[in-house]
């Protein structure tokens, strides 16, 4: 069996598992945030009326809840949410709430890895599309809606049709000014949005071996955007020193079988890989950078659980170092840890001198909901995962998704510029 | 099942024009309706009425796991959505909340049937009957499990025992 396969097949209780088989499996991680929270409250409120009872959750402790779609509430249904999603946790005895203006909060995907929620092999659901991401500690990672959150919620446990696996093996390191959020946007480009339907995709070779947590964060965070079930990496060493070092204990690492079985095998050289952006209006549009359309910019941003990791702002630090943005340029990490780091480590003063705002962990231009939407026509180059119609603010409006370190000369020229052609 | 056809001849249609993000803080079914695919046709709104068909290409549904997507095209009147294939959670979101029926069908499904064509849906015999311009087509049957969480009324209503 590979990894998904026998993380599975222990969740469900059974010797083995192959793909198109549907389990039920024991859950071990759930998140809920402030879109889903609500969402799932209000399935509750079904079910009440249904005679079905939610007087209790299967198991608070294994639960935990994020706040970052909609904070800071811009007006009062957001603030009226937040307020609901308290009451919620209270209620049901669920503690791990991160709260903003509270210490650490933050978008939900990246708290997942920053607080070391998520072990490897655990079965983690998430009410959210980019739940993915955490599959990069080695775990089974996968975005559910309201529905299926609130089933989970009560019986801890959810249905699974076990997915093929998709194997991308990178030969070789990435060159420094190509990141892992090009290989993605490459691999995108390759297989469609549509390409990882009901699908894992599995990464690994030598180039993964020798990508930090964050950048593995970054593939799997954008399976997403092919539609797969779920990313993964299989965990190493990294990953134990990775999560040890946010305060985990006992970290067991888990593999594939030598005999792991693979729907299909993509190979790429890394020392082919070159900068890339997805123009409007999909993740599949890609264009190499240096042969991308010479338009004028409006705006970078620099955020979200994709693009606003620690590592993410180091990048875009490197490049607006000593040099002034031309074009509006945000800058939002993706929670306070990553913040309160930036800070103690100078970046926050690059990136002020450079002219650059910097603002609080929040999902919301990401999604067009608030801080930072985009007007009519304007365009931008965004770290962020979509760039469908309408998807950062005015359907009109247009987003060309980059790498932060593309990002980041992209704001220092106001076009679309490989970091390697900035003087 | 009948229903009327609103035909959309595209692939990938996603959740962001489904019901924009901005949204995705509302939690009143009416209310979402109201906004159903406003960020691709605007007029969705008005002309949809009760027991309306959707018909559309590859990859329905793709995006975000927001169940915002078929409660708002659900609660517009909307029974059943064909398309030549779905995203994942969409699809999944349609089934375990019982707010509509995926349908997928074959590409002489999606050629032939047009907009504003009447088409019956029968999922016990899996055949599309399109009864506008007196052909029948194929739909892809259920998966079991699938087939039985829709039978039970949704994945709370669903027994796995």
């Amino acid at each position: 069996m590979n990894i998904v396969e026998k993380i599975l097949a222990r969740a469900s209780g059974k010797s083995a598992v192959s793909p198109d088989d549907v389990v039920f499996a024991n859950v071990d991680k759930v998140m809920v945030h402030d879109v889903s929270g609500p969402g799932v409250i209000k399935v509750f409120d079904k079910l009440k009326k249904q005679g079905i009872s939610v007087d209790k959750l299967w198991d608070p402790a294994k639960v935990w809840v994020a706040e970052d779609h909609f904070v800071p509430s811009a007006e009062k249904v957001s603030a009226e949410n937040i307020v609901k999603l308290s009451k919620f946790t209270k209620n049901y005895g669920i503690e791990k709430h991160f709260k903003y203006g509270m210490g650490q909060y933050g978008i939900c995907h990246t708290l997942s890895h920053e607080e070391a929620m998520v072990m490897p092999g655990d079965v983690y659901v998430g009410g959210d599309s980019h739940t993915n991401t955490t599959g990069a500690l080695g775990a089974f990672a996968c975005g559910l809606g309201h529905t299926d959150i609130a089933y989970v919620l009560l019986n801890g446990k959810i249905w699974f049709r076990v997915p093929e696996t998709l194997y991308f093996k990178l030969n070789g390191r990435l060159p420094d000014h190509v990141m892992a959020k090009d290989l993605i946007l490459k691999i995108i480009g390759d297989i469609g949005t549509d390409g990882g339907v009901y699908r894992t995709m599995q990464f690994g070779g030598s180039g993964v071996d020798e990508m930090s947590v964050e950048s593995r964060l970054t593939l799997c965070n954008m399976t997403t955007e092919a539609g797969a079930k779920n990313g993964i990496v299989e965990p190493d060493q990294k990953v134990v020193d990775y999560l040890t070092s946010r305060g985990a204990t006992n970290v067991n690492l888990i593999h594939g079988d030598d005999d792991a079985k693979y729907a299909k095998i993509f190979e790429y050289e890394s020392s082919e890989m070159e900068p890339i952006v997805a123009k409007p209006f999909s993740p599949e549009n890609i264009s190499v950078v240096r042969e991308a359309p010479s338009v004028e910019l409006d705006k970078s941003y620099i955020g979200s659980c994709t693009g606003a990791k620690y590592e993410d702002l180091e990048a875009a630090a490197r490049i607006l170092k000593g040099r002034k943005v031309k074009i509006r340029t945000e800058v939002l990490p993706a929670a306070i840890s990553i913040y309160q780091r930036a800070m103690e480590n100078g970046l926050l003063k690059i990136f002020l001198d450079a002219g650059v705002t910097v603002g609080p962990p929040t999902c919301g231009a990401c999604c067009g909901a608030h801080m930072g939407v985009l007007a009519k026509d304007e365009i931008c180059i965004s770290t962020t995962n979509r760039n469908f119609p309408g998807r950062m603010g005015h359907v009109e409006s247009q987003t060309y998704l980059s790498s932060p370190l593309v990002a980041a000369a992209s704001a220092v020229t106001g076009k679309i510029t490989d970091p390697r052609d900035l003087t | 099942m009948k229903g009327n056809i609103i035909k959309y001849a595209k692939d990938n249609i996603d959740t962001d024009v489904i019901i924009p993000g901005q949204y995705l803080k509302v939690h009143d079914y009416a209310e979402l309706a109201t906004h159903a695919m406003e960020g691709l046709d605007p007029d969705f709104h008005s002309k949809v009425k009760e027991g309306d068909f959707i018909l559309s290409g590859k990859n329905f549904g793709c995006g975000s796991s927001r169940e915002h997507a078929p409660i708002a095209l659900s609660h517009s009147g909307i029974k059943a959505v064909l398309a030549l294939s779905f995203a994942r959670i969409f699809y999944r979101n349609a089934v375990d909340g019982a707010f509509l029926l995926p349908i997928e069908i074959d590409q002489d499904a999606y050629d032939g049937i047009s907009e504003g064509d009447q088409v019956d849906i029968d999922i016990s015999s899996n055949e599309i009957n399109n009864i506008t311009k007196n052909q029948t087509y194929k739909m892809k049957p259920f998966s079991e499990i699938i087939g039985k969480i829709i039978a039970a009324g949704g994945l709370f209503n669903y027994n796995p025992e």
